[in-house]
């Protein structure tokens, strides 16, 4: 047999393989061994160590965020303790992934015991963080945290975004608001006033039907159904139902099927079941990615989205979906009540609004100077460094008096918007209860009557918040 | 009929019988080849947008001819994570692979050449649990895990969890293999003395090489394009594998900005073809045992 | 002296094969699988123990620790935030009866059984062993080109592979609508289920592909073409030569795919589930529970029902391995 005498010799080599791989074993127990039985040294480092964390990352998601905090945060704000005589280490974690990764991730970390000193989180984040126990009131954390000259500067409607049973628990980071864009060039061919503001749905839908005339035109994009996911709530739903002067949860109960879901999913029904709307984008995985596409091509007449699509999406500078000539095309109007006055505290118009909140961890060491950090990221000259010069809603009044002057949409949003605009539920339950209503207008914009939609909702909301109990109908 | 008429048929039934086995062949080979394009027409298509969306200017979701740039290759390079997840991706992905390719040849030669109570069950267990781990409902218990064994942010505590995960299919495969091999080689080698180690090193190894070059390509395919372990506990970019960074080119609204994603797509995708390129040539991919021909 | 650089040690040379073939026992495969407690190499019960301790303590650690875990999570009512993250509370068997009676779940299962069996079971099973049998004569460059193309779709990031079939088919400008000349048809929305049957075949076929190659490597020449020159067609080659000698490796095959098919989350890239729960597969269904409601206790408690389901398929196909070695003996 070949190579038969090979094995008489001692080869070096064989020895050497198994050599390397007894180290190699050995060198890993040891390892596990050396970690299970390692002292309790902390990660957190020295005792005027600070770690910060946000879902943003240099050179992706939120990128001016982040270069803000590593270029300009912690050296000014570790150059200003020095002044005082403090000596500050402050590490940035960044992120940048998809929020509910990100909250995952966070809410993990949290749960061992660990995680950042200071994070930011989604205003909608606050009740089950708070529920949880991962954050505490800012007073029962910092002592004197209401002392903040800031608090003045940011309104009381701004204030709710980080507010959970009437305790406020972090510094808000900023708000938007929810408009209904229109095309004025597709608005012309149909015939349609460049100047346009609906005071009801029906001048919606009557709008909808006039663009039906323009060739190759989706008249209205409102967002319905799972794959939008989020945005099918906050940019479709719920502006909807608040125009009904109702809302998803209210004085301690979840709303069934009650007249307003009816009405808000009727809306859904008679746009998609009269055409105006296209029902297969709403069930495609990138289906929003193809709406903002296509709005930005000229094939979408009216489309609900948030301020983010003005800044982000059709920006001609830097925007996903760029429109070269935005500030001439698009135009924006405030969402109407089902009709005037029917709105949630008798309003003729409604919006919702969601923004970050910055908040501490109640495990953190230093939570004074952790608190000192936040008072510093949410000053004015901080906040107006991070914008560096591009608009957006801010917390803060004085700066947004002074950022958005320049940007009529955005101006619009803080002035004519906000005042009339809704909050959703900080609750653990909301992310389900948002699902089940995704689900609802699925079925509708599928053929299913409103009524039937929203007593099947209603009967999945009882296994989703704990019985009929806590259900409104 | 005339003597040449039957003759005629007769040629002609010859002619015929000839006619009718090349034409079933040239039918075989038309068969064939229709069923080769079709095949490849199917394996290649996906690939086009890998190809022509790095180098657009403005890619969309579908195919088109590109407006020509480079400007995408740029940006990244610029980016300060991005060039080193790849470097990151193949540390992670280069010891687990080597951790699971010693670990399962180890494990599957000595299961499958020593008889152990229980060992096929045992077997089967395992990589029905790997099942549970591999997915999103185990994320607590690992992250756990790996805090208090102070793994969290470590690229080892990634390997070693992610080897932890391959091994049971790992060692089902190898000692499929290793079963499948003769055992004639090893008794002769006895025979003429040599110790078990050297018969491992020596006959087992290189019988089961296809094996093990398949197991290696596999392992490091996985951990390549695994995202959720090495996010959930690393915390500092910096160690980030390259299906981490990739998550991070999208806005604050979740949209994805394609020109990134396409061109670090192609980026993230060459290191493994080399590599499969490579591993393929060196050491015959093909799970030919090279001995039962 | 580095072993490598021995000629004798490249195994895997024809000479070597050739020569090997020509050994009397070499063509009757079954018989050359070891016999349970071969111990050919003299390894001994201490070594052979130190072979699987590593492993072992690897897998007792990462997997099997945290495997009990999450089963243990499947009987709480355990959140990742709220006061279910607080206090979570022992609820026995009552996510499992949830489950069982919630009707996403039964959707759930179907369609993964649907998926696993046309993707895996018929699909890869099928086209590997295709793509091997009318490969097994052939060398060269059309052989290397479509082993690489197979080999390439199983070695791509699943991330990447999502945006590549994305765009292949897109609803407007799809590659695909383009060739067939079918503008607006949305394969993911219209035929969703198939889109990912197929997506999936693409995906896992090289798999099965290496494994059959190997096995059909293994069925000597000589008995194929004794079958030949009686006169067999290719279906009965097949059917009485090749698959009695590789049903070992199509049941291992059929196994390892199964299972992997059943776990796998890529088509969520492709189609996050919908249209309307249409590709809501489990792992799909899991992600979503754990991520986006963050409810992990009922997401491990069907994790749990999967191994359930799992086990099943797999006791299924140690079965049909128990009766083939019952006729190999």
């Amino acid at each position: 047999m070949a190579g038969s005498g090979y094995f008489t010799e001692e080869t070096p080599s064989m020895n050497v393989l198994t050599r390397r791989a007894m180290a190699l074993t050995g060198a890993i127990s040891l390892t596990l061994i050396l970690a299970a039985c390692g002292g309790s040294g902390d990660d957190a480092g020295g005792s005027n160590s600070l770690t910060i964390t946000a879902n943003a990352i240099a050179g992706g998601k939120n990128a001016a965020q982040a270069d803000w905090i590593e270029k300009w945060v912690i050296p000014q704000f570790t150059k200003a303790q020095k002044a005082k005589g403090v000596d500050v280490k402050v590490t940035f974690r960044p992120s940048g992934v998809d929020d509910e990764q990100y909250k995952t991730k966070l809410a993990l970390d949290l749960q061992s015991g660990s995680g950042p000193d200071v994070y930011d989180i989604d205003g909608i984040w606050v009740g089950e963080f708070a529920q949880a126990g991962y954050i505490k009131p800012l007073n029962n954390v910092v002592k004197g945290a209401s002392s903040w000259d800031g608090w003045k500067q940011i309104p009381d409607s701004v204030q709710q975004l980080a507010t959970f049973e009437d305790k406020l628990y972090g510094i808000p980071g900023g708000s938007d608001g929810r408009v209904i864009y229109y095309n004025k060039e597709l608005f012309k061919q149909a015939g349609l006033p460049e100047k346009w503001q609906p005071t009801s749905w029906d001048q919606i839908i009557e709008a909808g039907e006039k663009l039906k005339s323009v060739k190759d035109v989706t008249p209205i994009q409102l967002n319905a159904g799972t794959a939008m996911g989020e945005a099918t709530t906050m940019q479709g739903f719920l502006p909807l139902l608040a125009g009904t002067g109702e809302s998803a949860w209210a004085d301690g109960k979840w709303t069934g099927a009650t007249q307003g879901v009816k009405d808000a999913l009727k809306l859904y029904s008679e746009i998609y079941g009269d055409k105006l709307g296209d029902p297969l984008l709403q069930k495609e995985a990138k289906g929003r990615d193809k709406s903002f596409a296509e709005f930005a091509a000229g094939k979408v007449g009216m489309l609900l989205e948030g301020d983010y699509f003005w800044r982000s999406v059709i920006n001609p500078k830097g925007g996903v979906a760029p429109m070269e000539k935005r500030d001439e095309v698009v135009g924006y109007a405030k969402i109407p009540a089902m009709t005037a006055g029917s709105g949630v505290n008798g309003q003729d118009f409604v919006s919702y609004s969601g923004g970050g909140v910055q908040t501490i961890n109640p495990k953190s060491k230093n939570t004074d100077l952790a608190f000192e950090l936040m008072k510093f990221m949410n000053s004015a000259d901080a906040i107006k460094k991070q914008l560096a010069g591009e608009a957006r809603i801010t917390a803060r009044t004085d700066v947004n008096d002074e950022v958005l002057a320049g940007d009529p949409m955005l101006s619009f949003v803080s002035k004519d918007v906000l005042p009339v605009t809704s909050f959703r539920p900080p609750l653990a339950e909301y992310a389900q209860v948002s699902t089940l209503l995704q689900e609802a207008t699925a079925a509708v914009v599928d053929g299913k009557s409103p009524e039937q939609a929203a007593a099947d909702y209603a009967k999945k909301l009882e296994g989703a918040v704990g019985g009929a109990g806590n259900i409104k109908s | 009929m005339t003597a040449t008429d039957i003759k005629a048929t007769r040629r002609d039934a010859a002619e015929h019988g000839a006619a009718v086995a090349q034409a079933r062949r040239v039918l075989r080979h038309a068969g064939f080849y229709t069923f080769i394009c079709l095949l490849i027409a199917f394996f290649a298509l996906p690939l086009l947008w890998l190809l022509a969306a790095p180098f657009d200017s403005a890619p969309g979701v579908t195919v088109s001819l590109p407006d020509f740039t480079l400007r995408n290759f740029q940006v990244l390079a610029d980016n300060p994570y991005a060039l080193r997840s790849l470097g990151n991706s193949v540390i992670l992905a280069g010891g687990t692979g080597a951790l699971t390719l010693l670990f399962s040849a180890l494990a599957a030669y000595a299961l499958s050449r020593v008889k152990l109570p229980g060992r096929d069950m045992l077997l089967y267990v395992l990589l029905l649990l790997s099942s549970i781990v591999t997915g999103t409902a185990a994320m607590v218990p690992l992250f756990n895990l790996a805090f208090e064994l102070h793994l969290i942010d470590s690229q080892l505590g990634v390997i070693l969890i992610l080897t932890g995960g391959m091994l049971p299919s790992a060692i089902f495969i190898l000692k499929d293999f290793m079963d499948g091999t003769p055992v004639s080689y090893e008794e002769s080698a006895r025979v003429f003395g040599a110790s078990p180690l050297q018969i491992v090193r020596h006959i087992v190894v290189p019988l089961v090489r296809p094996g093990l070059a398949t197991i290696a390509v596999w392992s490091v395919a996985q951990v390549w394009g695994n995202f959720l372990v090495p996010f959930l506990l690393l915390r500092s970019p910096e160690k980030s594998p390259a299906a981490v960074v990739m998550y991070t080119f999208y806005t604050e609204g979740g949209q994805p900005n394609l020109a990134l994603i396409s061109t670090y797509s192609l980026l993230y995708s060459l290191p493994v073809v080399l590599m499969f390129l490579f591993v393929s040539s060196r050491y015959g991919f093909r799970f030919h045992g090279g001995i039962k021909r | 002296m580095p072993a490598t650089s021995s000629p004798e040690l490249e195994a895997g040379t024809p000479a070597k094969s050739e020569d090997v073939e020509r050994r009397p026992e070499a063509p009757g495969a079954p018989s050359n699988r070891v016999q349970a407690g071969g111990d050919a190499a003299g390894l001994g019960r201490a070594r052979a123990t130190a072979f699987i301790v590593p492993a072992m303590l690897l897998i007792a650690a990462f997997l099997l620790f945290p495997a009990i875990w999450t089963i243990y999570l499947g009987l709480t009512d355990y959140r990742l935030t709220g006061l279910a993250a607080a206090n979570p509370q022992f609820v026995g068997l009552d996510n499992l009866q949830n489950a069982l009676s919630d009707d996403r779940f039964g959707n759930s299962m179907w369609l993964t059984v649907e998926y696993v069996i046309g993707s895996a079971v018929i699909g890869q099973v099928l086209l590997g062993f295709a793509v091997a049998w009318v490969m097994r004569e052939r060398r060269g460059a059309l052989r290397r080109l479509v082993e690489s193309l197979l080999l390439l779709a199983w070695v791509l990031p699943g991330s990447v592979v999502a945006f590549l079939w994305i765009a292949l088919l897109d609803r407007d400008s799809g590659t695909l609508n383009a060739l067939l000349q079918t503008p607006g048809t949305g394969w993911l929305l219209e035929y969703p289920m198939a889109s990912i049957i197929v997506f999936n075949i693409w995906r896992g076929a090289a798999f099965s592909m290496m494994l059959y190659a190997a096995a059909i490597g293994n069925v000597p020449p000589s008995h194929l073409e004794t079958a030949r020159l009686a006169g067999a067609s290719t279906w009965q080659q097949l059917r009485d030569v090749v698959i009695p000698r590789i049903k070992g490796h199509i049941l291992t095959n059929l196994l390892l795919i199964s299972l992997w098919t059943f776990n796998d989350f890529t088509p969520f890239m492709l189609t996050a589930g919908g249209p309307d729960d249409k590709t809501e597969i489990m792992p799909v269904f899991i992600y979503k529970l754990a991520l986006n409601s963050g409810e992990l206790g009922f997401g491990a408690a069907i994790s749990v029902l999967m191994l359930l389901f799992n086990l099943i398929i797999a006791l299924f196909y140690v079965r049909m391995l128990r009766s083939r070695k019952d006729d190999a003996a």
